[in-house]
């Protein structure tokens, strides 16, 4: 891509665990270990993963909810982890997010128009008047109708909600919406509708987006580019179409086959995964997948694998296509 | 009652009555399915459609401001509807077993996983001593537990959600049902977790025979294990058929449009999306409850109710535009 | 296949206050006994002046000392509940006792609202040893006997309504700091905020517009469960000769310059003071609780 709008480059975050008495903690929770990002303009970067994978983690890092213990993120060619006052508030003005949950997202006590209004309010110097006008635009955006701004959350369905979450990411001019499973948890009828509109929103404005999510369906119809993590690290990364048509990793393999049939003829095999999400705490030896992977060989134990160039684009890190 | 039918739902309605009894919210308005031995219902909707309270209907677990207003329930040839509570709680456990979305509800982290996988095989089997105990290593090994024996005395803190989740399922086994209603037990699992879950309760349905209702507003899920399907909405039940008809030829628009907006791996066509809110119960519209966000909505169907109609592939549904065009043919 | 749908089927709304419409609604459902007492208490408090037949400091011209009510032998109507030792009508000193109790009760609340609240959060919402510092204070503070507090605090400043009223601050904000650090404690995870927080708002921002609003109903509930408690610290303070001074009637003091007289039969002197305090406090208790009833839940679904 030309010139990605955020770049992250070996992300590392490790919490500590346990303190010792004297001395450093005993232990650490890698909950991102070295991982490589871009996200260009205008375009989805889906991040698919299950618990303990990191993917909130690297979230909460893009938006300056932590720092992290190594590794840049960059954004416009600036590392974030540097950024101060001025430059700082710009960041956060180009950077916004959408949580989960619609009924919490939106503050109770105040009225639509003030939650909208937040970050004009907080970035610019726009006059009363002329930051109603740019609320009802961006209300008119995600499909509601302008005349809401006076009423209160509570009023509102979820699927709205989110609407008005999404309203308030795009008030100032961003360029970059961190999606943080959106759509989970809103009803399936209601799902659809956000998601167009999400897409839409994404052609018209070129805004970019990081979609966290775990519905492999999903975040396939609406990202780019998907990368898939497992336990702190990208395991396999690729654009859309060709990750649905041929994974490569173990793991992406296992979350195609453990992902739901769109009709009962395709019910068909077993998933071909077992055991439990190991712990972060104590990872694996070598490839941090084979102790769950079919197809582990005796150097997987041993050796970690990296990111390698894939057959059809993107990268995967694995033992089998070396 | 139909032939080896486990259970036959007849014209059920539960009601919700709040404000001092001055708003009656139909929560379950008049359904009719029938579930046999060895057979996975799937119980389709969305939130506001009635799905949880019909379950919790079947079991006597209403809420205070609930109750039963009319319909039969009929579990092994016995009405339930007309049972007493006390009658109910000897069902309840044993021969019926319900299994809920989050495990840590379901689970008392007080108590160790012995007791209660043990609870409903020492109450209804009046089980004791070493014959409890392996049972309950029994049931863990049933629900793939790998060291049954030292996990039975851990607590459920110390497990992962899937774990838990199949303990669950494991405290549902015990009393040796014939019937298990599973309200969304996967909706706080991990992908490849939900996966494994899945597989296990079809394998332990094809040995054991139990029937199963499986609730969700996932139609993935009821892809993977369903036999039939009922999907609900605004408290009625608008289209019945067995799972390949019902993907293969929705009768009802909102059947349809639950399809439609399904994404599908590998394809970026744009998604359907049904216009509008699930309905508010306490303020359905007239006619037809979906007509406000059907796409395909008449004059009829702002003013009357759709009748069940039945186009002779297994399949019921109820809507106006279906009935004239099987009337005409 | 339609794609995007508009999601717009909302009537136009006026623009009402939304506060407003909530004060109204309130209105309409609350209790009635103790809406009513208090309700008449502030009528009675603030139209002293008009209602109360005689100067409460100045014995009443040509009336005996230790007149009893009018009911009984030797009571006449123009003294309706008595006299005391001065000569001085008790009704008119009852009335006028109710604005000082009134207005006692109701800013000392809010002085140890204000107090408590703005410590809370900034204990709740700051963190770290600024809230370990408030913290230990608010202990250290709480294992001080409220009363004996305020009697010191009072000997040393001097009586005066106005002293009292910072006096009863002081002593009674801990209450406050405790409950509403707690609630700033979970609001601080709640989406919103953190929202606000990635957006790039002030810490200030955040407190007046996010935190603030939402602790006020438990701020509130607080403060009406609070002012029966500041009232009886008023009269026992009055009682002990150490709060609001003589001659200006407070129904303590009323109790506890007729202490003597207990035994020696005039017992209107201390029922009727004391029904009143009665009266007011089980009102602003019983509000309070049905407040907290009415307010909590709604909060939860919103």
């Amino acid at each position: 891509m030309s010139s990605p709008v955020l770049e992250v480059r070996a992300l590392k975050k490790h919490f500590p665990v346990r303190r010792r008495l004297l001395g450093g903690p005993a232990t650490w929770v890698k909950a991102v270990d070295g991982v490589d990002l871009a996200i260009g303009a205008g375009e989805t970067l889906g991040l698919i993963g299950e618990s303990g994978c990191g993917k909130t983690t690297t979230s909460k890092l893009i938006l300056r909810q932590e720092t992290p213990t190594s590794g840049t993120i960059s954004f416009g060619s600036r590392d974030i982890a540097s950024l101060e006052g001025r430059d700082l508030m710009a960041y956060r003005r180009a950077v916004q997010v959408v949580f989960q949950d619609p009924f919490s997202s939106l503050s109770p006590r105040m009225r639509v128009r003030d939650i909208v209004a937040e970050p004009l309010e907080i970035h610019t110097d726009l006059s009363p008047a002329a930051i109603d006008e740019r609320v009802g635009h961006v209300l008119e955006l995600v499909g509601l109708a302008p005349d809401v701004a006076p009423l209160f959350p509570h009023e509102f369905s979820g699927g709205q909600r989110q609407r008005i979450a999404i309203a308030r990411a795009l008030a100032t001019d961003t360029r970059l919406i961190v999606l943080d499973e959106p759509v989970s948890a809103l009803d399936v009828s209601v799902r659809a509708q956000i998601i167009n509109q999400l897409e839409e929103l994404q052609k018209k404005l070129g805004v970019s987006y990081l979609f966290i999510g775990h519905d492999l369906a999903t975040v396939a119809h609406i990202s780019h580019r998907i990368a898939v993590m497992y336990l702190g690290k990208i395991v396999e990364s690729a654009a859309s179409e060709t990750l649905c048509t041929r994974p490569m990793h173990p793991y992406t393999q296992a979350l195609f086959a453990a992902a739901l049939p769109s009709h009962p003829d395709d019910r068909g095999q077993t998933t071909p995964i077992t055991g439990e999400i190991p712990s972060a705490l104590s990872l694996p030896s070598g490839c941090r997948f084979h102790p769950r992977c079919p197809s582990a060989m005796p150097v997987c134990s041993q050796v970690e694998p990296t990111l390698r160039r894939r057959d059809g684009g993107g990268e995967v890190a694995c033992h089998l296509y070396e | 009652m139909a032939r080896d039918a486990v259970l036959q739902v007849a014209g059920l309605q539960t009601h919700f009555f709040t404000f001092g009894g001055t708003r009656v919210v139909r929560a379950v308005d008049g359904i009719d399915f029938t579930l046999r031995a060895g057979e996975t219902l799937g119980l389709v909707g969305e939130s506001g459609s009635g799905k949880t309270t019909t379950c919790l209907s079947i079991v006597g677990l209403l809420p205070r401001a609930a109750r039963i207003v009319g319909g039969r329930v009929v579990f092994e040839g016995e009405d339930l509807t007309r049972k007493s509570q006390r009658e109910l709680r000897r069902i309840r456990g044993r021969r019926i077993a319900v299994i809920l979305q989050d495990p840590m509800a379901s689970l008392n982290p007080l108590f160790t996983i012995y007791r209660q996988v043990a609870e409903p095989a020492f109450f209804h089997q009046h089980l004791r001593g070493r014959p409890l105990r392996e049972r309950v290593q029994g049931l863990l090994r049933a629900v793939r537990i790998p060291s049954p024996e030292w996990r039975m005395r851990e607590y459920p803190h110390q497990m992962s959600g899937g774990m838990r989740q199949r303990i669950v399922g494991a405290i549902a086994l015990s009393g040796g049902p014939r019937l298990v209603i599973a309200d969304e037990p996967t909706t706080n699992l991990d992908v490849t977790i939900q996966a494994q879950y899945l597989d296990l309760l079809k394998d332990i349905q094809r040995e054991t025979g139990v029937a199963l209702i499986f609730v969700t507003h996932n139609l993935g899920i009821v892809a993977k294990m369903c036999d039939r399907v009922a999907v609900m909405y605004a408290g009625k039940i608008v289209e019945q058929a067995p799972v390949r008809e019902l993907f293969d030829s929705p009768k009802h628009p909102y059947t349809r449009a639950l399809l439609g907006s399904m994404p599908r791996l590998g394809s970026k066509e744009p998604l359907y999306s049904i216009r509008g809110q699930p309905p508010n119960l306490a303020n359905l519209p007239a006619g037809c409850a979906f007509h406000p966000r059907c796409p395909d909505v008449m004059p009829r169907c702002m003013t009357e109710e759709p009748r069940d109609v039945r186009p002779g592939d297994g399949s019921v549904a109820r809507c106006w535009l279906l009935d004239d065009v099987l009337t005409r043919s | 296949m339609a794609t995007i749908p508009a999601d717009s089927r909302f009537p136009s709304r006026r623009a009402t206050s939304g506060a407003l419409r909530a004060i109204v609604k309130l209105t309409r459902e609350a209790p009635l006994a103790p809406v009513a007492i208090l309700g008449g208490l502030i009528l009675v408090a603030l139209l002293a002046d008009l209602l109360a037949p005689y100067d409460p400091t100045l014995p009443v011209k040509d009336a005996p000392i230790f007149s009893p009510p009018f009911w009984m032998d030797g009571g006449s109507l123009g003294t309706p509940l008595g006299t005391d030792f001065q000569g001085r009508d008790i009704l008119s000193r009852l009335i006028y006792g109710a604005r000082v109790s009134l207005i006692v009760g109701l800013m000392g609340t809010l002085v140890a609202g204000g107090i408590g609240t703005a410590l809370g959060i900034l204990s709740g919402y700051v963190g770290g040893w600024v809230d370990q510092i408030i913290m230990r204070v608010t202990d250290a503070w709480l294992a001080l006997p409220a009363i004996v507090f305020a009697i010191f605090l009072a000997a040393m400043v001097g009586p005066s309504m106005w002293n009292i009223i910072v006096i009863l601050g002081l002593v009674y904000w801990t209450r406050y700091a405790r409950v509403i650090r707690g609630e700033v404690l979970s609001l601080r995870e709640r989406d919103f905020v953190k929202l606000a927080e990635i957006a790039g708002a002030s810490k200030l921002r955040v407190i007046r517009k996010h935190i603030l609003p939402n602790v006020l109903n438990t701020a509130t509930v607080l403060a009406s469960l609070t002012v029966g408690v500041v009232i009886i610290a008023e009269a026992s303070l009055s009682f002990l000769g150490v709060g609001v001074p003589p001659p200006q009637p407070a129904w303590g003091l009323m109790l506890s310059e007729a202490r003597p007289t207990l035994m020696a039969g005039q017992w209107w002197l201390t029922v009727f003071p004391g029904v009143c305090i009665l009266l007011i406090v089980l009102a602003t208790q019983l509000f309070g609780d049905w407040l907290r009833v009415r307010l909590d839940p709604q909060t939860r679904n919103l």
